[in-house]
């Protein structure tokens, strides 16, 4: 199981990083989000995988139990995540009607075009 | 009394929280931030001098013991860096009161920096890994806000790539994270510690620790400082010496927490690689400050030279060098935010950041020009200043080290800041008066107050070294000798 979703981080973070490389923005912000779905899922797995372990809930009275401190962790971030893509959206959308462009190579910065 | 350690953090939050309610109020919103930033200022004060008294000053969260809970640990670095912080922050906003603008006051500019503080102060403190990462987000966050706040083109361009590459830095932190969570299983950093050096540093923690070694390379900008030159001049210049002074150094102070307090078994590997790549940062950032005619590139690039020379104190790893890093730490986040503060100074009044169309500014602006020059020799680290004792401790450890390579790119780095700003000092402020006494834009003293008061600290900082070589060498001792950290988050039960 745990080798089975390691591949499935790695691919993930292979397509990130293919579209995260890429000129236009929206991609690169589609990157980040499929980013933070790797990482999720990594920590997920390094929290360990059981069969016969029961969702931490106390009322389920099982005789083991999931990690809880990794979901804890993916929790906030991914709130944290939720946060930064929602304001990284907008940015774009504010230099996409500034700047006219969403392609970033036209992004660079130029001494005096201020 | 413990229950001090949090204010640094929370103080900050709760004001920040209330002014998003005071918007329309300017006045009030500048008074209320000032006095939090005085006042929280005070307390790291009475905290670090408490941490001196009776040792590293420890506090449980809800009464769940170390491992279990989130632990706050205020040791004398972390504490001494606060301090500086909220020192810096008190004089910054005075500079921000009379340069940002009405418009950006009520675009919530004094809540955001209150919470920037906030996420600063509570890396710092923090002793739980998870809590690092929450931390950072939350001053990243504030940052990218502060940084596109006005919404020019200029910002807007340059905030995409800032936003993106701490976005992807964030993301290599928690692989780090989780890593570093699925071969230990816990999350504190004494913890951490003590589980490290049970199983010796095998292959795949000295392979974590390179992970995040380059996790907060991006945040220090070590080596991978590429986003820094441009980012640093996008946002207003006042909000620019607050990133300047506070961001790069969180990064440097978790370099330090990590490549001190857990990965230390190996610095055959991880040390050699901070030297290497220290090395590089210093010839990288010299030649960005010697190539640009753009005055805020120049400085930016000061910046770079500066983290370099601070991890080359890491690199070189005992206890003389550690101690001039951190000399030279809180050196750098005074003078880097008045070298800001006064190069955005000079751009006002000049209306351009190009270096060949000023001239002869110390006519018009003796104050201006001379305050300038102490910062430039303060930063070169000439003697009666406070860059010097720094720049001596890490030359000595590294001496004492036999890092010779090491000695000779901080001395020869310190050459290259000097004649950086030189280039400045002599084109600006030399030569032919440009402005004639007609066209010259009054400049107030209430304007130049922080900056006086900057420099007031950094001759203060230089002059009375003795009075903070007690904290550094307590400091440098806790940083050399993990167990003493460790005992104080363990073993004391939670007081």
């Amino acid at each position: 199981m745990e080798t089975m979703m390691s591949v499935l981080v790695g691919i993930l973070v292979t397509v990130a990083t293919y579209l995260i490389l890429s000129k236009s923005l929206l991609r690169v912000i589609l990157g980040t989000a499929i980013m933070s779905h790797a990482v999720h899922l990594l920590i997920m797995i390094m929290g360990g995988f059981s069969r016969d372990s029961s969702a931490p809930l106390l009322g389920e009275e099982a005789a083991s139990y999931t990690d809880a401190l990794p979901q804890a962790l993916i929790l906030t971030a991914i709130v944290i995540s939720f946060g930064v893509t929602s304001f990284f959206l907008v940015l774009a959308y504010r230099t996409y009607k500034e700047l006219k462009t969403d392609d970033l190579t036209k992004l660079r910065g130029h001494d005096n075009d201020e | 009394m413990n229950n001090l350690l949090v204010l640094p953090m929370v103080l900050p939050l709760i004001v920040g929280i209330v002014l998003i309610f005071l918007r329309p109020f300017i006045v009030t919103q500048r008074v209320i931030s000032l006095l939090t930033m005085v006042v929280t200022f005070g307390i790291s004060l009475y905290l670090l001098i408490e941490a001196q008294l009776s040792g590293i000053v420890t506090l449980d969260f809800g009464d769940w013991a170390a491992p279990f809970g989130i632990t706050f640990v205020g040791d004398s670095f972390s504490l001494l860096l606060v301090t500086t912080a909220y020192l810096i922050a008190s004089i910054s906003l005075l500079y921000v009161f009379s340069s940002i603008g009405e418009e950006k006051e009520r675009m919530f500019v004094y809540p955001l920096i209150l919470l920037l503080l906030a996420g600063v102060a509570c890396s710092f403190l923090t002793g739980d890994l998870f809590n690092l990462y929450v931390g950072f987000e939350v001053m990243l966050l504030a940052s990218y806000a502060l940084i596109v706040l006005g919404g020019e083109k200029g910002q807007l361009r340059e905030s995409i790539k800032y936003v993106l590459v701490n976005v992807f830095s964030s993301f290599i932190f928690l692989i780090g994270i989780a890593y570093l969570y699925g071969v230990l299983g816990t999350l504190n950093f004494a913890h951490l510690s003590v589980r490290i050096a049970e199983v010796g540093q095998t292959p795949i923690l000295t392979t974590i620790g390179i992970i995040f070694l380059l996790v907060f390379s991006l945040k220090a900008g070590l080596l991978l400082y590429f986003w820094l030159p441009g980012s640093y001049g996008a946002p207003p210049m006042a909000i620019a010496a607050l990133f300047g002074a506070l961001l790069t150094k969180v990064g440097i102070y978790a370099l330090f927490r990590f490549f001190t307090l857990l990965f230390y078994h190996e610095p055959q590997i991880t040390h050699t690689l901070l030297a290497v790549m220290a090395i590089l940062t210093m010839i990288g950032g010299s030649i960005g400050a010697v190539a640009y005619n753009d005055l805020r590139k120049i400085i930016s690039y000061n910046v770079v030279i500066a983290v370099g020379f601070i991890l080359s104190g890491l690199a070189i790893f005992n206890s003389a060098a550690i101690e001039g890093a951190i000399f030279y730490l809180v050196h750098d986040m005074i003078v880097k935010a008045l070298l800001f503060i006064l190069v955005g100074l000079t751009i006002y009044l000049s209306g351009t950041a190009r270096l060949e169309q000023m001239s002869g500014m110390i006519r018009n602006y003796p104050l201006l020009g001379w305050l300038f020059f102490i910062t430039m020799i303060s930063l070169a680290g000439i003697p009666p200043l406070s860059g010097f004792i720094g720049k001596v401790y890490v030359a000595q450890g590294a001496i004492e080290g036999g890092a010779f390579v090491l000695l000779a790119f901080t001395l020869i780095s310190s050459i290259f800041v000097l004649y950086s700003l030189l280039r400045i000092f002599r084109n600006v402020f030399w030569g032919e008066t440009i402005i004639s006494k007609d066209n010259m834009i009054p400049l107030k003293k209430r304007v130049l107050l922080p900056g006086v008061l900057l420099a007031v600290a950094t001759l203060a900082l230089g002059l009375g070294v003795e009075g903070i070589a007690g904290i550094v060498t307590d400091a440098a001792e806790t940083l050399m000798n993990p167990d003493i950290y460790i005992d104080a988050v363990l073993n004391q039960g939670g007081v």
